[in-house]
């Protein structure tokens, strides 16, 4: 009974560690054929449309909340000590060095992540892409290329565009109906965020995150089980997966970035 | 979806992310070229400009009445230079007014406070205030104080 229990444990280890091996050569076949730009860039396109421009709602919607709701809350606490000009700075820095990747991130795994494994998934079950074997077109080329370097491009515009909404709806709240003097809102911000420091850094943090959401996405779809249910756990898993990644390679990038070490 | 549309579409979203990025640039952690407001443009020399920044307030009596532009030093004098945008519609402040340095509750912000003169004359564009105040520097008040100065 006990070697049973032991083997199994063992088993599922093997499995993960297999799973692991699988996705990285899975990338390295993905990243390592190169189409023509011809054939390639209207494919690309395609796919940034759909999971770029498509998202843009989410996005500018949530990033105008969070703004909102920092700007609240910083009016809120900071009033306390008569320091709520200070709240420019508190904005910028949460949105730019955290708030605007990784939330973005995490909506665009549940937005577009998991579309696309759905979308992935349904194509390898309904035989999709082993016809496309057949007929000469490699699938990793064809269909999982285009959505990966869509999702490398699409998630630090969309990272960008969050923080800028985030500020602005900020500002909106602290400046235009709190009342904090919109001089020393701007002057405090520009006199804390450097663009090396914070906003460069926000940006490698977004390609980061839409590295490997996408990844997790695609392989997901490309490695799930070709059944209904098969479909709906591998989505489960995108979804979980990639929260969990961005969120435990947030800390380990703030921890190189930013904790002086 | 036509071709044509997909690609106007995408790029439209290319240029936002990179708008994005500019406003970051620019407005969220540099200098950005404002467009000129209505004001005109007055000095002052302070011997100490503390924590002042630029676009920090300037006020009178509690009200904004501008921003400061720029600080720099002067190198004749050793002094803060101070380059002070008043907003047009406030344009007689006495001649002999001085500009305050204060700042906002014990920790907040420290901003210009013009204390009102009596001159008939009011100061004009370019002009340089004849008095001013310097921050108060905590430190040094309470070094003053514990050596009996």
């Amino acid at each position: 009974m006990v070697t049973d229990k032991l083997a199994a444990f063992g088993r599922l280890g093997l499995d993960i560690i297999a799973s692991l091996g699988r996705s990285g050569r899975f990338l390295a076949g993905v990243l390592g054929g190169v189409s023509k730009p011809s054939v390639a860039f209207p494919l690309l396109l395609k796919q940034l449309y759909s999971i770029g421009v498509l998202s843009l709602a989410i996005i500018v919607v949530s990033g105008l909340f969070i703004g909102m709701v920092l700007g609240l809350q910083g009016y809120t606490i900071l009033s306390d000590y008569g320091s709520e000009a200070a709240i420019g700075q508190m904005i910028a820095l949460t949105l730019v060095r955290e708030l605007g990747p990784v939330v973005t991130a995490l909506l665009f795994a549940g937005r577009a992540g998991s579309a696309l494994t759905a979308e992935i998934g349904l194509m390898k079950t309904t035989e999709q892409l082993s016809s496309m074997e057949m007929m000469g077109v490699d699938p990793l080329r064809r269909v999982i290329a285009p959505r990966l370097w869509a999702g490398f491009i699409a998630v630090p515009v969309l990272a960008a565009v969050f923080s800028v909404v985030g500020i602005w709806g900020g500002m909106l709240v602290g400046v235009e109906w709190l009342g904090v003097f919109e001089g020393s809102f701007w002057g405090n911000m520009q006199s804390s965020v450097s663009f090396t420091n914070d906003v460069l850094n926000g940006v490698i943090k977004s390609v980061v995150f839409g590295f490997v959401c996408t990844w997790i996405a695609v392989y997901q779809g490309y490695d799930c089980v070709p059944t209904s249910a098969g479909i709906s756990s591998a989505t489960t898993k995108t979804v979980v997966y990639s929260s969990l990644a961005v969120l435990g390679l947030d800390f380990v990038l703030t921890a190189v970035m930013f904790g002086d070490f | 979806m036509a071709q044509r549309t997909t690609e106007v579409i995408v790029g439209l979203f290319m240029i936002a992310g990179i708008a994005a990025l500019m406003f970051l640039a620019l407005q969220v952690s540099g200098l950005t070229p404002k467009a000129p407001e209505s004001s005109y443009t007055l000095y002052a020399n302070f011997n100490d400009a503390g924590g002042l920044t630029p676009r920090a307030k300037v006020s009178m009596a509690g009200v904004t009445v501008g921003e400061i532009r720029e600080i720099s030093l002067d190198k004749e004098t050793f002094q803060a230079r101070v380059v002070i945008d008043v907003n047009r519609s406030v344009d007689n402040i006495p001649a002999d007014s001085s500009a305050v340095i204060r700042t906002s509750g014990l920790l907040g912000e420290q901003y210009i406070d013009i204390s009102v003169g009596g001159d008939m004359e009011s100061l004009a564009d370019g002009d340089t205030f004849y008095s001013t105040q310097s921050a108060m520097n905590l430190e040094r008040m309470i070094s003053n104080f514990a050596s009996g100065q």
